[in-house]
């Protein structure tokens, strides 16, 4: 049987994460909206807590849940964004949506890196406090993924 | 960077209110010492003398579920009524108690247990009788012992047949002091 990482009680969780995650939006965003978001991510975590299934990579899952309001927040701060005619786009999903689905088959720390590098575009530094590596690693699981990800675009 | 006091406070009542929650708890003062005190959405699941949060996070989440926070709002019904019951001013509680994880049995012998009133005591023996096991005054024992929501739940109120408090999870130091806050010592 595969060896599954258990998922801690949300105190525990929180405990862990709540300052990177505060020290994340502020970084991105004014203060006020960085509280603020802070708060609805948690809120978000909570909601998406029953149906984890393992308790791997905690870190990158809420700050992907943190990364995405940020982007949100981005959108709704652009006065003129509405009033701009779409795009033709070949896929107008955000980049976090593209790619979470073309990543879904990598490893799971490769996976992670992909999505927070290329989607959700945070530095090695971040990503390395969400997989709990070195940014070195982080870095070299975000290439492997992407070569991984060529390959099979070719195969 | 770490949480301001008040951002973290803001979200563990935000969790509470929206109702995200399978366990709130805190930690309450009592001239009892500390208590750590848990609630579900069914009701009040859990009072500790030991008030240490880690101690309980994982017996709480694997009875109730993982979404177990911290928050004061999830309990301040209990934490009222309870400085009430301290302050000499509240003879019974008015809480809805979560027993859903305990064996059926355990579950009688509480319900039972609820209804022996403030200033009174009864015996292990009596309590048995009452749920119809009247041979079962040692596994009542034994379900007082591990009464999941001890002054709420009074088994302070359950004492041995010949009169000696026996013994209590909370030492027995704690069930004399809630025996004598009730009149029933001197």
């Amino acid at each position: 049987m595969e060896a599954v990482t258990a998922i801690p009680p949300f105190e525990r969780f929180y405990g862990e994460h709540r300052d990177a995650v505060l020290a994340f939006l502020r970084r991105r965003l004014p203060r006020e909206t960085a509280d603020d978001l802070f708060q609805e991510t948690f809120l978000r975590a909570l909601r998406g807590y029953e149906r984890l299934e393992h308790g791997e990579h905690l870190r990158a899952w809420v700050l992907t849940i943190a990364g995405r309001l940020v982007i949100d927040a981005g959108r709704r701060s652009r006065p003129f964004a509405n009033e701009l005619p779409e795009l033709a786009c070949h896929d107008e999903r955000p980049a976090y949506a593209q790619l979470e689905h073309l990543a879904a088959a990598l490893p799971p720390t490769e996976r992670a890196a992909v999505v927070l590098r290329y989607g959700y575009d945070l530095d090695y530094d971040d990503i390395a406090g969400a997989l709990g590596s070195s940014p070195e690693a982080a870095r070299q699981a975000a290439s492997s993924g992407v070569r991984r990800l060529r390959g099979k675009e070719l195969t | 960077m770490t949480v301001p006091a008040e951002l973290d406070r803001r979200f563990r009542d935000a969790a509470a209110a929206a109702g995200l929650l399978d366990v709130g708890f805190d930690v309450v003062d009592s001239p009892l010492g500390p208590l750590l005190v848990a609630a579900s959405d069914h009701g009040l699941c859990r009072i500790s003398f030991s008030a240490d949060p880690e101690e309980h996070l994982d017996a709480l989440a694997r009875r109730h579920g993982r979404r177990v926070l911290r928050s004061r709002r999830a309990v301040e019904r209990a934490e009222r009524q309870l400085a009430e019951y301290f302050a000499g001013g509240r003879r019974g509680f008015e809480l809805d108690v979560d027993t859903r994880p305990l064996p059926p049995f355990a579950q009688r012998v509480l319900a039972e247990l609820a209804r022996v009133p403030f200033g009174e005591t009864t015996t292990y023996g009596a309590l048995a009788a009452r749920v119809e096991a009247p041979r079962a005054a040692r596994a009542v024992g034994t379900v007082m012992n591990r009464n999941p929501i001890p002054i709420v739940l009074p088994c302070h109120r359950v004492v041995g047949a010949n009169g000696s408090l026996t013994g209590y999870a909370g030492g027995l130091g704690r069930k004399e002091q809630l025996l004598r806050l009730e009149g029933v010592l001197l």
